[in-house]
Formats: C-alpha cells, structure tokens, sequence
C-alpha cells in the first residue's frame, strides 16, 4: 500500500469523512531538505468531517498528526492539512 | 544534554519575545518553502519577531516537536501560546483572523 493510500484508510477509518483526498507531492520537494529518492515524503490532505466539529485547528491537526505518528517515525516529512466540518465548506 | 534542558531552552525562547517563529533557517535565507510562506505573512503583516533556526541545533529540532507536540516545522508562538504552522498560519491570514489575533494579544501589526 502507498503511504498516501494509509493515509487515507486511517483518517477514514477515524473521521468517517464526507470527502477526502490525499495528494503525494513529493516530486515538487525533489531535492529539497527532507526528500527522499524514493518519494513519498511530502502530502497534503484535504479533509471534511462532522467530528472536526467544536476544535479548534489546532487540536484537528494534531488528532491528524497523532494518527500518523508511525508515519511520520518511518520517514513522512511534510502533511499539509485543511480539515474543516460540513458547515465550514464554502457555500457554491 | 538532558531532555528538561532542552525544553527549558525553549521554554526561554518562547517567553522572551512576543512573537516566536521555530524555522529551517533564517528569515532572510528561509531553508524550506513552509517556514518561507510563514516569513512572508509576517513581514506582510510588519510583525516584529524572533526567529530560531532548528537546523543549527538537532537538539532543538527534535525538542521542539515535543515540546508543541507537533511534528512539522515551522511553529509559531505568540505570547507563549502556540499559534500553529505553517497552513494554520496561511489560512488564519487569507481570513483577515491572524491580524485580528495578534491586534487582541497585543502586538503591533499594520493591519491594526
């Protein structure tokens, strides 16, 4: 399994999101401080889920975070995250 | 050096000046895009601060990630409150919440 596919099954797994996409941008890090040939360094997560609701973002990050500590020890660098409830999605 | 003394390093850090920004590099010479994009909201917003390198001391790159209990850089401190990093930041700036923020801890900014 890609990291970016663990990454969505264990935020899935905790958040039973209404939408999720994880993007591996690691080729625009090439080269850069904490790239690896091998990829798979840097994301970046797009998230909405009802049980976002009442925290602040900081506390939604590090619930994000918390999840992807084994991750983060085996080498992920860089996760950027919006994480936002329902509500909080831009009107159309 | 002994973990108490690294977070009481910080801890120092984090108390001396209002606005505290832990980063890869210097604000003239930012290493890594985050910290960059962090930098520039700062300097847009005329944010006077102080700046730690973490990449001049492993110590205090390690320490810093427990310390917030978080594991990416940059962070930024504002009066000894962890604010966040680097898409917190971008995001409370694009909302107009970062100057307003910082105008209610009491720093100066041109927005206020």
């Amino acid at each position: 399994m890609t990291i970016a596919a663990t990454i969505e099954a264990k935020l899935t797994d905790a958040f039973a999101p209404l939408s999720i996409t994880v993007i591996d941008e690691s080729h625009m890090h090439a080269g850069h401080a904490g790239a690896r040939p091998a990829g798979e360094t840097h994301f970046r997560v797009d998230i909405v889920a009802a049980a976002f609701a009442g925290q602040s973002r900081v506390a939604r990050q590090r619930q994000v975070y918390a999840l992807l500590a084994d991750e983060f020890a085996a080498g992920l660098h860089a996760l950027s995250i919006r994480a936002l409830t329902p509500d909080e999605l831009p009107n159309p | 050096m002994s973990e108490n003394t690294v977070n009481s390093r910080i801890q120092d850090e984090v108390n001396k000046s209002d606005v505290v920004l832990f980063m890869k590099g210097s604000p003239v010479f930012p290493q890594c895009g985050f910290s960059a994009a962090v930098i520039q909201i700062l300097n847009a917003l005329g944010v006077k601060f102080n700046s730690v390198d973490v990449l001049m001391d492993p110590e205090v790159r390690e320490g810093i990630k427990r310390f917030t209990n978080w594991p990416t850089i940059p962070q930024l401190y504002v009066k000894s409150e962890f604010v966040g990093g680097c898409d917190i930041i971008r995001e409370m700036y694009e909302t107009g919440e970062l100057a307003d923020f910082l105008t209610n801890k009491g720093v100066e900014n041109r927005a206020a």
